[in-house]
């Protein structure tokens, strides 16, 4: 299973001509792609390609179909996706593009910070990906929670309740990770929540742990996939990386990332919450 | 193309722990900065030596820092 989603730098180094596959750069700093990337690969801005720029919402279907046809990309393209921060928003983006049903896309194993370390060809050039059709599914509910589903699970415990932010957050301490605005209200976490920091799930390098070393993490928790799961970190972004680990590292089937997250939950009226 | 003077280090500004990663690409030279818990990127600059990249970025990541808030953690 874990082949079938994680590619390592060098597999994606040997495809970097293979006309099935697209290879698509998602940083948090947008900024980082102009510097250099994978050769070939397209680079995509989270914060105005990826989402709804109006509503608080993904990126709707037809501006999805838009961005990976111009992308190079149709329905049988192999997505292969990587960025900084260990891979936050690639997941971000792999999360997307699963709710919209696409068969086979892919994290490239360490993201960017790895590709720089070992020190892989980068180009500035702008990709030549002949435009190509899209047709996107509708969106896949099955891996979305959204705030009532959440609400339910606090009241009669029917999901497990992942945190994956850092210790401080999930403790209240701080309202958001040190340096960046605070963008809520309140601090602490969703009443029965389990913490399970996504930074974890990682190695030094930024590649993903085994599949047993992530299992044994989640089960000293008690998330054992036999009961429903969503993670939700601040945004949305550090959950998709978990999300991703526990549906389809650990291959638990059902596994929902409540991209509202801490920014809706932290901000609601009277919403309970506890602490530390 | 490559990125070069590849380095990592950790420090710790203002008691908050970060991990500077400073490189080359070309002729310029960038450095990144993220706090090392939960580890993201929030302060970033570049220059024409790797000197004049870290000071800039670690002058932003002070600055950031410094508004950042610790609250008590008891109800």
């Amino acid at each position: 299973m874990r082949d079938d989603v994680l590619v390592g730098t060098n597999w994606v180094a040997d495809h970097l001509e293979d006309p099935k596959v697209r290879i698509a750069e998602v940083d948090v700093d947008t900024s980082a792609y102009d510097q250099g990337h994978v050769p070939g690969a397209v680079g995509w801005n989270w914060s105005t390609q990826l989402c709804d720029t109006v509503v608080r919402d993904v990126i709707p279907k037809n501006k999805l179909e838009e961005l990976l046809g111009a992308s190079g990309i149709d329905n049988d393209t192999t997505v292969v996706l990587y960025g900084d921060n260990n891979n936050w928003f690639a997941a971000w983006a792999f999360w997307q593009l699963k709710l919209y049903g696409h068969r086979d896309v892919r994290i490239m194993d360490g993201g960017r910070k790895k590709w720089l370390a070992e020190g892989k060809e980068l180009s500035t050039d702008p990709p030549k990906a002949p435009k190509k059709t899209y047709k996107a599914n509708a969106q896949d509910d099955s891996l979305r929670a959204y705030l009532p589903e959440v609400m339910d699970a606090v009241r009669n415990k029917s999901a497990s309740l992942v945190d994956v932010r850092s210790p401080a957050e999930f403790t209240g301490e701080i309202l958001a990770p040190p340096g960046l605005p605070e963008t809520c209200q309140r601090g602490g976490h969703i009443p029965g929540a389990k913490s399970m920091p996504w930074a974890k799930l990682a190695n030094e390098d930024g590649t993903f742990k085994s599949d047993a070393e992530i299992k044994a993490l989640y089960d000293g928790v008690g998330v054992t996939g036999d009961t429903p799961i969503v993670a939700y970190c601040r945004i949305g972004e550090r959950s998709s990386h978990s999300w991703f680990a526990l549906k389809y590292l650990l291959g638990y089937k059902n596994v929902k990332n409540y991209d509202g997250s801490w920014t809706e939950w932290g901000n609601l009226v009277r919403a309970p919450v506890e602490k530390p | 193309m490559k990125a070069e003077d590849y380095t990592e280090r950790s420090e710790t500004i203002d008691t908050w722990p970060v991990h500077i990663v400073t490189y080359r690409i070309g002729g310029m030279y960038y450095c990144t900065i993220d706090n090392v818990d939960p580890g993201a990127r929030f302060a970033r600059a570049e220059g024409a030596t790797s000197d004049e990249a870290e000071r800039a970025a670690l002058e932003k990541a002070r600055k950031y820092l410094r508004q950042t808030r610790r609250f008590p953690t008891a109800t």
